[in-house]
């Protein structure tokens, strides 16, 4: 009887003891393997950086990354997220590039009292019903950017659309975002099956929108299925008669690539976005200049967001004295989003969304003949998500 | 629905059909005649897209990267043969197995160390990049035809080469009665190096033509090659004449699915629920068939005749 209580003893004391003195860790989950990788591997060089720029310290304290693979499948990135918080005992986990990962992860974080930072998954529910108070985002909720291309979509007098997703959470709720605000009518729409064996051959469904007879077609293809959806719409010569209006799909890390094999239809298509290479704050000036200057081309927006994750995060630290154990002061300094984010100034709402502006952005080439994107306008100012509404946390 | 669409669905089915006739007749050459289960076939399909990816960029020609690579991934396909698959031959398909998965991520991992993650795109000669109008309006990309032509071509080689010259004849003997073929006085070793080498070929092949449309990426082997067993299960294991046209049926299937099922599970459901419903259904209707076919005909719809 005395031996099993001092052994729970030694055990609530070694979960209880907070980790290294001194040191702070995040775990960042993001995909390593399969095609996926490329996101994964531009999160972790933005992660790089930021913890460069930051000296690895926040105030006094000294930052610890530790990265795990989700392997582009929820199951795994489950795993890799229980790693972190059971093995590595880390402070905060943040990263996740996909919405149905992030699902899947998210209550090994929150059940362990741990923070959970979203670099770039905004499923609809976790801004909405499954809100709390330990998740915090970088990006934004799901719906927001196609609702700013439905907007864009409006004030071009698009009136017939034909929408192509990828049949996971963020698909769904991409289409549903496009919904809220676009005004004309939907002609056809087609989920592919999405995953480590997703579809990328679309002929059939490119066949399907070309005798549509709509306008235009929005899509959301992110990562790898993105270069090969823009091929396909080039070779199948649909610029001219099926203008392309994509969320998520045309970024930096396509481009490159894209440019690599000149397909020029890609040239003046048209994306929403919360965050672009040329926004003038001093934040973004630095990281766009040193992230090329390090790794040879330009940050994409998963970039982006993850390098202000690990901003957001050392601005907490540093506020709270790296003294993880007042969960309530943490808190409260994540929601201040007091720290120089590369999108500029933005503030936390009721379900810990940030309230931002919308850009419209124009893919073009640069001075040095790069292929990039650039702001044409904003469509949203401090825009609030369709999701806050329905999360109890006020 | 309009004719042309249908048109354009069915030239769409017949080329992924033709494409996965291209993995398939090897895959079921080695299973059939060798009785060696491959899952690392996929991988062979892989490097055929990233070797020709990289000889794209250096020499500056699609066309000429792929007559450059077809050799290699023979020499690839031979190398697997040699240094894994032969000492496996004696064991039990389990082994098999064991062996090529190990081999897949082995070389999953070696195309990640050698080209990184992101995959390649591969640029088009001019003429290959546009589209050709066919009579009846219907218009289709240029490469798509020449995938078509390139597949009915590859077919149309493996059928002379198995049913007309003295080499198929040894093949179709060692797919029936391997230990009578050896007992006649053929180096079964060397025939079974070569139809190893062969399957890579084709594989590798099908892998040069479907990476200008998708692009050469890490894993894309591993989703081509369930398929892959679905059309040699469907098509009696061993049978190139199987092969093919259940190659082609899955193709069919599988393209005209996922156009037309939202349409026709409308007229019986609502439309949001036919809307999800349908990419689903569409994704399983293969093995849908390959289920029927084997509770029906276990031995696959073209079974080779045997021993």
């Amino acid at each position: 009887m005395i031996k099993k209580l001092v052994a729970s003893l030694a055990l609530a004391t070694m979960i209880a003891s907070p980790a290294v003195a001194g040191t702070v860790k995040i775990g960042f989950v993001t995909t390593l393997t399969t095609p996926a990788a490329v996101i994964g591997k531009d999160m972790e060089n933005a992660v790089n950086l930021a913890m460069e720029h930051l000296g690895g310290k926040a105030g006094e304290t000294d930052l610890e990354v530790i990265f795990g693979d989700d392997g582009f499948a929820p199951d795994t990135g489950k795993q890799a997220t229980d790693k972190l918080v059971k093995q590595d005992n880390v402070d905060f986990v943040a990263g996740y590039i996909w919405s149905h990962v992030l699902l899947a992860s998210r209550k090994s974080a929150l059940d362990a009292g741990k923070f959970l930072i979203s670099a770039n998954a905004g499923p609809s529910q976790m801004a909405g019903p499954l809100c709390d108070e330990n998740f915090f985002s970088t990006s934004w909720q799901n719906d927001q950017t196609p609702m700013a291309m439905g907007e864009v979509l409006n004030k071009q007098g698009v009136k017939s659309l034909y929408v192509m997703a990828p049949n996971y959470a963020a698909g769904k709720d991409m289409v549903a975002g496009l919904e809220r605000t676009f005004k004309g009518e939907i002609v056809g729409k087609d989920l592919t099956k999405w995953g480590a064996d997703a579809q990328l051959d679309f002929s059939a469904e490119l066949a399907k929108a070309k005798a549509s007879g709509a306008q235009g077609i929005f899509v959301f293809y992110p990562g790898a299925a993105a270069g090969a959806f823009i091929k396909q719409y080039d070779q199948a010569g649909l610029k001219d008669t099926l203008p392309l209006y994509s969320v998520f799909t045309v970024d930096g890390i396509s481009l490159p690539k894209l440019q690599a094999a000149k397909f020029n239809a890609v040239l003046g298509s048209k994306i929403t976005q919360e965050w672009d290479p040329s926004l003038d704050n001093a934040a973004n000036k630095k990281f766009v200049s040193d992230f090329k200057a390090k790794y040879g081309s330009y940050p994409s927006f998963y970039a982006a967001q993850s390098y202000d994750a690990i901003m957001l995060i050392a601005s907490a630290v540093k506020a709270t004295g790296g003294n993880m154990e007042d969960k309530a002061a943490v808190r409260a300094a994540l929601k201040a989003a007091n720290y120089d984010s590369v999108r500029g100034k933005y503030t936390y709402g009721n379900n810990n969304m940030p309230i931002q502006n919308f850009y419209l952005r124009e893919v073009v080439a640069d001075a040095d003949g790069n292929w990039t994107t650039k702001v044409v306008e904003t469509v949203f100012t401090d825009a609030v998500d369709p999701m806050a509404a329905e999360c109890p946390m006020k | 629905m309009d004719t042309t669409l249908l048109v354009t669905q069915v030239l769409n089915g017949l080329q992924l059909g033709l494409l996965l006739f291209l993995v398939a007749s090897g895959l079921t050459l080695v299973f059939g005649i060798l009785d060696f289960v491959n899952l690392a076939h996929g991988s062979l399909y892989m490097l055929g897209a990233f070797i020709c990816a990289s000889l794209t960029f250096a020499t500056g020609n699609y066309l000429i990267a792929i007559l450059i690579s077809l050799p290699l991934i023979g020499l690839a396909g031979y190398l697997v043969e040699r240094f894994v698959a032969r000492h496996l031959y004696e064991r039990d398909h389990l082994d098999h197995v064991l062996g090529t998965f190990g081999l897949i991520l082995v070389i999953d991992t070696l195309v990640h160390i050698f080209w990184g993650p992101q995959g390649i795109a591969i640029p088009l000669p001019q003429w290959l990049d546009g589209q050709v109008m066919l009579p009846g309006g219907i218009e289709v990309p240029t490469f798509r035809l020449l995938i078509i032509g390139t597949g009915l071509a590859a077919a149309g080689g493996l059928f002379w080469v198995v049913n007309m010259t003295r080499l198929g004849m040894l093949i179709r003997a060692g797919a029936s009665n391997r230990t009578m073929v050896g007992a006649l006085g053929i180096d079964i070793q060397a025939l079974f190096a070569l139809v190893f080498a062969l399957g890579a070929v084709l594989a590798g092949l099908a892998g040069m033509l479907i990476a200008p449309i998708t692009e050469a990426s890490i894993g894309m082997g591993n989703n081509i090659i369930i398929t892959a067993f679905v059309v040699i299960i469907v098509g009696g294991i061993g049978s190139v004449k199987g092969a093919f046209i259940s190659a082609l049926l899955i193709g069919l299937i599988d393209t005209l699915g996922r156009s037309f099922l939202d349409d026709v599970f409308k007229l019986v459901m609502s439309s949001d629920a036919a809307e999800t419903s349908a990419p689903a259904v569409s994704a399983m209707l293969i093995y849908i068939i390959m289920a029927v076919v084997l509770a029906i005909r276990p031995q696959g719809l073209f079974p080779p005749k045997v021993r």
